[in-house]
């Protein structure tokens, strides 16, 4: 009965303003929508030059390669020095340089030389550009020897098998992080100005005269915003399954136990923070830096946290984005793997419980 | 004039410095931040865990999965004899790659027949995956050369021969940290102007602020000053440990630099400033705060390339300060570009700051609450 009246009091507060409304509906929306669209590691239409000191037709076969590649915007340079050049400008990632001796070193059956010059400054690309270029090769010497009715003899063959996203889609494996990062987002935002809100306005003490105990106060300050959020995130879920078409391999009650889990997790965080933080300035600078750049970079999204040192890697189990993210990832692609699911459910348990327990050691010791 | 502003600038530093837990969060976490998410950006792959399912007793798969076991890229955590083995391996992700070679695996290879290698890997990180697939391609191919070489088999007609400029080892932290300081930089500028205006709104005390002699343009410099020194300040600071701990090359000017970085600044505190001054509450300046930052981040070019982004989110991120300021700050550490050059990332920082300063001076006078 209580409670209710202060849930009824934070409802009140959220609709009053409305900033609480467009966090939990229009952030998740318009994040989605941008970063989805936006944010993606296949790398396509790489700009490349190729240098063809002294054009015939073994060199046409080559570059033929090059032209009908998906993964190259082909254009040709006179010269090694232009193409440096463009280069150093920016308009081109790579050079490939077919000396002028390129035919004749190849008839005599000596090993031709093709060089490969790339712009190391983006690694990545760099090992994606050097990749796609040894396809190009491999493919142009199969074509090679099947125009002298030859098989391509190489001693191993490397077979790989992509599982639960066979053609690479970055985006699967995108979307369904950017949803933990958006969601830690949101989950901290709802909650990061509740308490201190209170505490800097006076308010607090107005509400511990009532005979409400400091449990009731918080689950009053939880519920209305775990209901917002939950709102949040079955859009965000919405749209990553029909407008991104990630694949839902796992069940859907799976995912919405492990987000309402992850979400309470979140919003006791925020809770945390505004009782620790004494004012909504300090608050609001603390939830800046623990929330969108620990989730973003420490939870396993686009890193790959088992390549991180030691050190950084237990830090990153402080991260709750991080069970989150992996339990995302398996439920979309991979399916409902306890093994993986229960272990992150939990860790997730016990963070929620240690923050709702700092929040409620913290608010009560303030009373003294 | 000048001694108005002085007063402001003092009161500013005096907010934002008063409280022991405001100086320990503008101060601290930078810095610490750094040093962790230094260390966590890389897409360079190590001890990626692989079970190896070997049912070849020959040598020559031996040798081959003997430079798996000796990559940097790999380390094999489990051995399995049996099909069904594998599934639980990666659905439980023990491990990333399972390496398979068949029974005739040796006896293939000695025959001069292709022999199949069987790489399956985990795709629910795709990139992950991609990284692992090219590392062993790289194990697999050196393997190759060196078999053919050993057994008389005949080099290919044509050989690649790669050279990378600015990073000639191609490692990716080079790239990241960076881009690190930008982030790090915005974070802070964020963090000292996005609840200034804001906070003083909500308290009551701008209105006084504006019946002071105080012009708004003076108000507009005491609110800059700060967070423009403050940023300058940390920001020398992050480099500093990105050069002599990281260790990465700092090729270019100076001058270079810290002009990037003074318009940068402007930018950001501009943007700071302005979402400041149209937020009502502390808790809708921290909304607007995260609803700039967090696209100024993610569509930066920090993580995944603009090149990759449809054009309609590309034009976008014209508007995005960082996404200039990364490409200077990239272009000054590895390339060592000469200030020229870097022009057309320069006016366009400039362009925002002022842009953003108007709007956000313009803001003070005509919305009241």
């Amino acid at each position: 009965m209580r409670l209710r009246g202060l849930i009824r009091k934070e409802f009140l507060q959220i609709v009053r303003d409305p900033s609480s409304i467009a966090i939990a509906f229009l952030m998740p929306i318009f994040l989605l929508l941008l970063f989805g669209y936006g944010v993606s590691l296949d790398s396509e239409h790489i700009p490349l030059a190729l240098v063809v000191e002294q054009p015939n037709t073994d060199t046409a076969d080559f570059s033929a390669e090059f032209d009908h590649s998906k993964y190259f915007v082909t254009s040709y340079y006179a010269s090694t020095r232009d193409a440096e050049q463009a280069m150093m400008a920016g308009r081109v990632n790579a050079i490939v340089v077919l000396r002028q001796d390129f035919a004749s070193t190849l008839r005599r059956g000596d090993s031709a030389p093709i060089q490969l010059i790339v712009n190391g400054v983006d690694a990545n690309t760099g090992r994606i550009i050097s990749g796609y270029v040894q396809g190009a090769w491999g493919s142009w010497l199969a074509h090679a020897a099947q125009k002298r009715g030859e098989v391509l003899q190489v001693p191993v063959q490397m077979q790989q098998r992509v599982w639960f996203n066979s053609e690479l889609r970055s985006r699967n494996f995108l979307v369904p992080g950017l949803v933990a990062v958006i969601m830690t987002l949101i989950g901290a935002l709802l909650t990061a100005m509740v308490m201190s809100r209170e505490w800097e306005r006076g308010t607090m003490e107005a509400l511990l005269v009532t005979p409400l105990s400091m449990r009731e106060v918080i689950i009053g300050k939880l519920l209305p915003y775990f209901i917002l959020g939950m709102g949040g995130l079955v859009l965000a879920v919405g749209m990553s399954l029909f407008l991104f078409e990630v694949p839902l391999r796992g069940s859907l009650w799976v995912l919405f136990v492990a987000s309402a889990l992850f979400l309470v997790t979140a919003l006791s965080m925020g809770l945390l923070i505004s009782t620790v933080a004494r004012s909504q300035f300090v608050a609001g600078l603390i939830a800046l830096i623990a929330t969108f750049l620990p989730a973003f970079l420490l939870s396993g999204f686009i890193f790959d946290i088992g390549s991180m040192p030691t050190v950084v890697q237990v830090i990153t189990h402080i991260v709750a984005a991080r069970y989150y993210v992996a339990i995302l990832q398996t439920v979309f692609l991979a399916g409902n793997v306890w093994d993986v699911i229960l272990p992150n459910a939990l860790a997730l348990l016990l963070l929620a419980t240690v923050f709702l327990g700092l929040t409620w050691r913290n608010a009560r010791k303030r009373l003294e | 004039m000048l001694g108005r502003i002085y007063a402001l600038v003092l009161k500013e530093f005096l907010a934002l410095l008063k409280d022991k837990r405001a100086r320990f969060v503008l101060i601290g976490p930078p810095l610490i931040q750094l040093m962790v998410f230094g260390y966590a950006a890389t897409f360079d792959l190590k001890n990626v865990p692989y079970a190896v399912y070997n049912e070849d007793r020959g040598s020559a798969a031996r040798e081959l999965l003997a430079d798996f076991d000796g990559a940097t890229s790999f380390t094999p955590v489990a051995q399995i004899t049996h099909e069904s083995e594998i599934a639980p391996l990666v659905d439980g992700k023990q491990v990333l790659m399972v390496i398979h070679a068949g029974p005739n695996f040796s006896a293939e290879l000695a025959a001069g027949r292709p022999a199949p290698l069987q790489v399956i890997v985990d795709g629910r990180n795709s990139n992950t995956a991609m990284l692992a697939i090219n590392d062993a391609s790289v194990i697999v191919d050196r393997f190759n050369t060196a078999w053919a070489a050993a057994h008389g088999g005949s080099p290919p007609p044509a050989h690649i021969e790669m050279r990378a400029w600015f990073n000639p080892n191609l490692e990716s932290r080079w790239f990241f940290l960076p881009g690190i300081v930008g982030i790090l930089t915005l974070l802070l500028t964020m963090l000292v102007t996005a609840l200034s205006v804001a906070r003083e709104r909500e308290q009551g005390t701008f209105d006084q602020l504006l019946v002071t002699p105080l012009r708004p343009v003076e108000i507009l410099i005491g609110k800059t000053l700060p967070g423009f020194l403050i940023g300058m300040a940390e920001a020398s600071v992050i480099m500093l440990a990105a050069v002599f701990w990281f260790k990465v090359p700092l090729l270019g000017s100076l001058l270079t630099l810290y002009t990037g970085i003074a318009l940068f600044l402007l930018s950001g505190v501009g943007v700071g400033l302005m979402i400041s001054s149209f937020a009502a509450t502390q808790q809708q300046g921290l909304l607007g705060a995260f609803i700039f930052m967090v696209p100024a981040i993610i569509l930066s070019g920090f993580a995944t390339p603009i090149r990759n982004m449809p054009l309609l989110v590309q034009d976008i991120t014209l508007f995005n300060p960082m996404r200039y300021f990364l490409l200077v700050l990239r272009g000054v550490f590895l390339e060592g570009m000469p200030f020229h050059l870097l022009i057309p990332q320069f006016w366009p920082m400039a362009l925002i700051g002022v842009t953003a300063f108007g709007i956000a001076g313009w803001l003070f006078r005509h919305r009241m609450y």
